[in-house]
């Protein structure tokens, strides 16, 4: 099977020399920050977390969106999305693998991070959150590997799938919860501690990855035989609207229990988002342009006629893509911990060691997803020029 | 070996305090292991500091660099990267919501000394993947600086920025290196320990020795007649933060 | 059947070669692998496991001091021979092992190996670095 991904390609190949080449930059910084210590990042004492825990979040998200073809397809029938679930699936894997290595950059100490399986803490949610990321890993692997197999042999898929994709379900939303567990069970950072976090991340999930999927198939339409189907893009589409929606919905029910009941400390993350805090402001700006990104995302999406129209449908799903990238990717890590429990405000932005790091283990993924993609394509026979 | 040994010279230590055999391991020293003092089991340390007493003397130092110095804490000038075990905080930070338009501006800019609250439910230790981080039967919140993997999950629960993160090697930033103590590595985090190699030995935190004016005390919160609790007895007291449950176990006298 | 032979049979061959290379450029330079010289503290009353044992697995009983000292405040121990003794690296250890360098250092030079141990843990004055 992995053969499939060795047969020559010219574009196929640059690409994977381009995202050789970021992987290897990425690669030396990380050499770096080994050396030097995670001092060459932006965090500090009081951003303790900063980029890499933020593209983690979201990324976890990305993943647990697979989720969302996969259930109307096997709970609901939705035949259309017969071949969008195992681009779902292997999506999910490049995420999940992008979430781990998120999480091992980040680490002071990276060569003791199997202390976590030597000294296993039912008590600390990351405990939990290394299970289900790890699981959700291996139950995806399991399921695209199943049907890439019964398809290269024209059989049907074994019949343990059923069960297994029942519990990948499950297992989705599970991740995503333990994820927003991490941040909303801290008594010391109000901005974290509210009850809808893990119902938004899973809102803006379900908005941000199948809007990613929508744009990867109309990529694979262009360079590829894979045509999704306007029917299943079209239903992909309508299940971005309603998540974005409700998405937004939940950031105004956050923002009216904490003005309306005008607690200080609740308050101020939200002001230092969004207009800014004592003269700082650097993710103002940022806020704002996830903010309008939002409103033209829902603006095209809700409308049926951009909503159908392929053209405003991509802009409608990088829209989406990136507010939500805004919002989780940058702004709800970070505001967490500005101000300080003290009130004291230290500002963050990420160094570029950091950025190349990040884009380097993005290119990890860019890099899995496209190998298993040509797998199962050439399986499909639906690779093309 | 390492599991038999370890397990050996437990079982060989209970047997030893079960039965009472003189020299089969129990010595002096040995039992001291509960924590030192006279009734090891029962013992919960504590510390209150007078604000009043403390603020006679706004530019004292000493209670900071005696601990800096004893426990290889490094001086880092970039604020980003400081490590701090005990410090000084303005009131206005160390107790937010406690200023007011009409109460004394004055005491809201007053220097307040920081360090670990050594909480009865902390945040931090219920969080750490690893038990790097654990509380002692004696109180003190302890951290294992050879497991600790760097992840900081506690520094994001400590409701009192009582927690560091050694972001760059901290030993370019010490001026001299006490032998005695270890000094740490990049990539973990640490606190104030309550000087637990100094209450193992019966001595008192450095920062209590050290205090020229008597403003800082330790003692037994277990014991009603022990002195720490006359004085919480007689004098009012507060603590940073008491509503979110970790039940701190600094007091600071006012 | 074994597609392309040839080809498999000569790059494992290469590999071989390239992985045993150490002892083939030892053989050739005549390198002499010689134990390195330990210098032994004199009239301190021996060591707490006897040397043999000391020798071989000295890193596990570290491991073991260092958890019983820092994680169950256990700081006392018993020698082999009946000899009460601090745990602890700095104090024990480098009490007796005085130059660190001669010591420690260069056995696990010879053996190629960097115990992380000096990360923090300072040798005390007299010590070598």
């Amino acid at each position: 099977m992995l053969e499939k991904a060795l047969s020559n390609n010219r574009r196929y190949w640059s690409w994977v020399a381009v995202l050789v080449m970021i992987i290897g930059v990425g690669a030396f910084f990380y050499l770096r920050q080994l050396q030097v210590g995670l001092g060459i990042t932006g965090m500090s004492r009081d951003v303790s977390w900063g980029f890499y825990i933020a593209q983690f979040t979201f990324l976890v998200g990305v993943a647990a969106s697979a989720v969302m073809v996969v259930l109307p397809y096997y709970l609901h029938d939705v035949k259309v999305f017969g071949k969008l679930t195992i681009l779902g699936e292997l999506l999910a894997i490049a995420s999940v693998t992008m979430c781990l290595l998120f999480v091992v950059a980040d680490l002071g100490q990276p060569q003791r991070m199997l202390n976590m399986i030597f000294h296993p803490s039912p008590k600390s949610i990351l405990f939990w959150d290394m299970v289900v990321l790890n699981g959700y890993l291996v139950i995806n692997a399991l399921l695209s590997w199943a049907a890439i197999r019964a398809e290269r042999r024209g059989e049907t898929p074994p019949s343990w799938v059923r069960p297994v994709v029942y519990l990948s379900i499950l297992w989705a939303v599970s991740i995503h919860t333990v994820t927003a567990f991490i941040y909303s069970g801290l008594a010391a950072r109000p901005f974290w501690m509210t009850a809808v976090l893990a119902p938004r991340f899973l809102a803006s999930a379900f908005a941000a990855g199948p809007a990613l999927l929508i744009l990867i198939c109309l990529i694979l339409r262009r360079v590829s035989r894979f045509d999704a189907g306007d029917e299943a893009l079209s239903k992909v589409s309508i299940i971005v609207t309603y998540a974005m929606g409700i998405n937004v919905f939940f950031i105004l029910m956050e923002l009216f229990t904490v003005f309306y009941s005008n607690i200080p400390e609740h308050m101020e993350h939200f002001k230092y988002l969004f207009v800014g805090l004592e003269g700082h402001h650097r993710l103002v700006p940022w806020m704002w342009v996830s903010v309008v990104l939002a409103v033209l995302a829902l603006f095209l999406l809700v409308n049926p006629k951009t909503r159908c129209n392929h053209r405003t449908l991509t802009v409608a799903c990088l829209a989406v893509f990136f507010s939500i990238w805004i919002d989780k990717g940058l702004g709800m890590v970070v505001a967490g911990f500005v101000p300080n429990p003290m009130g004291e405000i230290t500002e963050y932005w990420p160094t570029l060691p950091e950025m190349m790091i990040s884009l380097g283990i993005y290119g990890i993924g860019a890099l899995i997803v496209t190998v298993l993609y040509r797998i199962a394509l050439s399986v499909r026979g639906e690779l093309g020029a | 070996m390492s599991i038999d040994r370890r397990f050996f010279f437990k079982l060989a230590g209970l047997t030893a305090l079960a039965a009472e055999v003189p020299g089969a391991g129990a010595t002096p020293e040995n039992s001291g292991k509960k924590g030192a003092g006279e009734a090891p089991k029962t013992t919960r340390w504590g510390i209150a500091i007078d604000l009043p007493l403390c603020h006679e003397h706004p530019d004292c130092r000493v209670c900071m660099e005696a601990c800096n110095k004893g426990h290889n804490v490094p001086s880092i000038p970039d604020s980003r990267h400081e490590v701090k075990w005990i410090w000084k905080e303005k009131f206005s930070h160390a107790f937010p919501g406690q200023t007011g338009r009409y109460l004394s501006s004055e005491l809201a800019e007053k220097p307040v000394m920081m360090l670990c609250n050594h909480c009865d439910a902390p945040a931090c230790v219920g969080v750490c993947p690893t038990q790097a981080t654990w509380k002692r039967e004696d109180g003190v919140v302890m951290m294992d600086w050879h497991r600790c993997i760097g992840c900081r999950y506690c520094i994001a629960a400590c409701p009192y920025g009582s927690r560091s993160f050694n972001w760059v090697d901290p030993r370019g930033y010490l001026k001299e290196q006490n032998a005695d103590f270890p000094t740490r590595s990049t990539g973990v985090v640490e606190k104030c320990n309550l000087c637990e190699e100094r209450l193992a030995e019966n001595k008192p935190p450095l920062c209590v020795e050290t205090c020229p004016y008597g403003a800082i005390h330790y003692g037994d919160l277990s014991k009603p007649d022990s002195p720490l609790r006359k004085l919480l007895d007689e004098r009012f007291a507060i603590r940073r933060k008491p509503g979110l449950g970790t039940e701190p176990q600094v007091y600071y006298l006012v | 059947m074994l597609y392309d032979a040839g080809k498999i049979l000569a790059g494992l061959a290469i590999f071989l070669v390239l992985v045993t290379a150490p002892i083939w450029w030892n053989v050739a330079t005549g390198a002499d692998a010689q134990a390195p010289e330990l210098v032994m503290p004199q009239d301190q009353g021996g060591c707490v496991l006897p040397s043999g044992e000391m020798r071989a697995s000295h890193m596990e009983l570290l491991n073991d001091w260092r958890d019983l000292v820092v994680r169950d405040g256990d700081r006392i121990m018993i020698t082999w021979d009946g000899r009460e003794k601090r745990r602890s690296l700095t104090a024990s250890c480098l009490g007796c092992h005085s130059d660190r360098e001669k010591f420690c250092d260069r056995c696990h030079d010879y053996v190629g190996v960097t115990p992380y141990c000096w990360d923090c843990h300072i040798t005390p004055i007299g010590g070598a670095s």
